[in-house]
């Protein structure tokens, strides 16, 4: 099968569960039930494809496929902000229940981390990709700290709210916040259209990269850029989904096995679709919502990354 | 540095912690105790002296014979995923035998941290770029990995702040009848110190190692049984503690050099020291309230790994 077919019969399968999705049990309160289904579809659509692709364009850069840019300690930053919040103004603040200030001050902070994190240490010659990584993952470590402690102090009832931030979710994601991700995705998106041509000689490495002529430093650095504010926008409009990125990455990579980047963002993206669709049906339907969505998705995705680097022979 | 400040500063600390805390116990008092100073000293003061050095001695070793055993200075118990998966197996352990005593969730925890242990050193083999920053930034992945699956878990068995609370470090709870089971590290520790050439020359590598005559396999065996065994009693009684396992041995590497049996008596009497003194701090910083031992080592920790880090890149 030719990857253009493989692509068609993915896209099929993502419009099929989307349909799926939004119209068994349906009911007979249509004008109730429709609008807010096709926004929880079109969330996930987004999210998934933020996901995919950040995840996809992340792991050229860093030519390695086990990891996932969530780990450079925007997760636990925006749970570290949520804990905040909730710990210091209570669940009933405004901070907390006013979905867009929420989402902005979370988005802001995470983008203002990331680049101070960039800042500090692409400033020198030289540097090492994997450095900044392991900074940013400690950087994880050390707001988990402080998030633990916070949660721990925290009364059972207000961790009950910050329990639902811990997870994402896309049952109450606000129309207008979905506005407001969509106008910066599709701005980022903009933006970055001109760097991806660069991604597959990117994946042959960094000295092959500059020997064919890429100003590697530049195109990195702006698609790091890009990544971040991605990465913070989905967390912040749903939630962490840690291991979405690498579950569909390495799906996609080993589905189309091909390293043209052309098949494996649009590949990429229709799979975190059908995982995030499929997911939210089995959580609706098999689970009647016993758990969430990003458990799930974590728990398959971690499960299935351990099978990977155990199974393969091939080394990484 | 000499021994003996170690020795000396060890000894202060240790009287210091003695008598700090609400029910006032002076150094003076100690002729003529009231009943009530007495149980207080032997009830919760004493239990909890012996119960840091025991877990700082324990975690530093642990990270010491891990780090030789993979040739890497940045692989510890927290950097491994070896805690995560102790962690793992606690919950395991509360989910299935509910009623069980210490000792079977000990059981427990410590094969979870052994078989995480192998895995982790499975991938190791496996990791074609060798790079020292490159391990624990897989190590700390594979253990976000086993964190999340856990969650799953927790999530549906509603533990999750259960969780949280007890697995933080602290040192508060550690008051007669719940410590002593801190006790089975010490011929642990005493075992390491035995082997400690063995484990130099079984981290030069397995065809190094089998010319010399040793029996690498089974050296190899023998530490990370060690390590997954100190690491699931600490976690269990005490809680994760992060970083403990990797900044201490680095810092004796620092002025020691890489001589493991020099360095062995080092690296436990600092570890014991560094503990106490985060202790003491955590006391005395928002008395007569306490700051857990997971947060400060946390905090103090992440910075500490952080500037070693840097200080390392700065060399390249």
């Amino acid at each position: 099968m030719s990857n253009k077919s493989k692509l068609i019969g993915l896209a099929v399968v993502a419009i099929l569960l989307a349909v799926a999705f939004i119209f068994i049990d349906l009911g007979n309160n249509w004008d109730y039930a429709l609008p807010r289904r096709l926004k929880k579809v079109y969330a996930i659509i987004l999210t998934g494809g933020v996901i995919a692709f950040s995840t996809l364009v992340f792991q050229t850069i860093t030519n390695n496929r086990i990891l996932t840019p969530s780990i450079i300690g925007l997760d636990s930053l925006y749970l570290l902000i949520q804990t905040f919040l909730i710990f210091v103004f209570g669940s009933m603040n405004s901070l907390v229940t006013n979905e867009n200030v929420n989402f902005l001050i979370s988005v802001g902070l995470m983008v203002m981390f990331a680049g101070l994190l960039y800042k500090m240490l692409f400033r020198g010659d030289g540097q090492n990709i994997y450095f900044l990584l392991l900074v940013g993952i400690i950087f994880g470590t050390f707001f988990g700290s402080i998030t633990e402690f916070m949660q721990v102090l925290i009364d059972p009832n207000e961790f009950m709210v910050v329990q639902d931030r811990m997870f994402a979710s896309f049952n109450n994601v606000k129309t207008d916040l979905l506005l407001i991700a969509t106008i910066a995705v599709i701005l980022v998106a903009l933006y970055s259209v001109k760097l991806i041509k660069y991604l597959d000689v990117l994946s042959l490495g960094k000295d092959q990269a500059v020997n064919l002529g890429v100003d590697y430093d530049y195109v990195v650095k702006r698609l790091l850029v890009v990544i971040a504010i991605l990465v913070s926008i989905s967390t912040a409009l749903v939630g962490p989904i840690t291991f979405l990125g690498l579950l569909v990455a390495n799906v996609a990579h080993q589905f189309l096995n091909t390293y043209r980047h052309s098949y494996l963002i649009i590949g990429s993206v229709f799979i975190s679709i059908i995982a995030l669709v499929g997911g939210q049906l089995i959580v609706e339907r098999v689970f009647t919502f016993d758990t969430t969505l990003s458990v799930i998705v974590n728990f398959v995705g971690g499960v299935y990354f351990i099978y990977l680097l155990l199974k393969e022979s091939k080394s990484w | 540095m000499k021994l003996i400040y170690l020795v000396i500063s060890f000894i202060v600390l240790a009287i210091t912690s003695l008598f700090i805390g609400v029910q006032n116990i002076s150094p003076l008092d100690l002729f003529q105790l009231t009943e009530e100073q007495i149980h207080v000293l032997l009830v919760s003061r004493v239990p909890r002296l012996l119960s840091i050095i025991l877990a700082g001695v324990g975690m530093s070793i642990c990270g010491l014979i891990m780090q030789q055993l993979t040739r890497n200075k940045f692989v510890s118990p927290t950097t491994a995923g070896t805690e995560d998966s102790a962690r793992f197996g606690i919950l395991v352990s509360m989910m299935l035998f509910s009623g069980a005593g210490q000792f079977v969730r000990v059981l427990v925890a410590f094969f979870f941290a052994l078989l995480g242990s192998f895995i982790f050193m499975k991938l190791l083999d496996k990791v074609k770029y060798k790079d020292a920053i490159f391990i624990p930034l897989v190590g700390m992945m594979f253990g976000s990995i086993v964190g999340s699956i856990t969650t799953f878990f927790a999530y549906k068995e509603d533990l999750i702040q259960n969780m949280s609370s007890w697995l933080q470090g602290n040192f508060s709870m550690m008051i007669q009848g719940r410590y002593e089971l801190l006790y089975i590290s010490i011929p642990l520790i005493v075992i390491a110190y035995l082997f400690a050439n063995k484990f130099t020359i079984a981290g030069m590598g397995e065809e190094f190692a089998v010319n010399l005559g040793l029996n690498h396999k089974q050296i190899m065996n023998i530490g990370l049984m060690i390590v997954a065994l100190i690491t699931a009693i600490v976690v269990l009684t005490v809680g994760m503690i992060p970083f403990l396992g990797l900044i201490i041995p680095n810092i004796v590497t620092m002025y020691r050099g890489d001589h493991l049996q020099k360095s062995l008596s080092h690296t436990a009497l600092l570890g014991a020291v560094f503990v106490l003194a985060c202790d003491i701090l955590g006391r005395v910083v928002i008395y007569p309230y306490e700051v857990p031992i997971g947060l400060t080592v946390g905090v103090i920790g992440s910075g500490i790994f952080l500037y070693m880090i840097m200080r390392r890149k700065a060399y390249e």
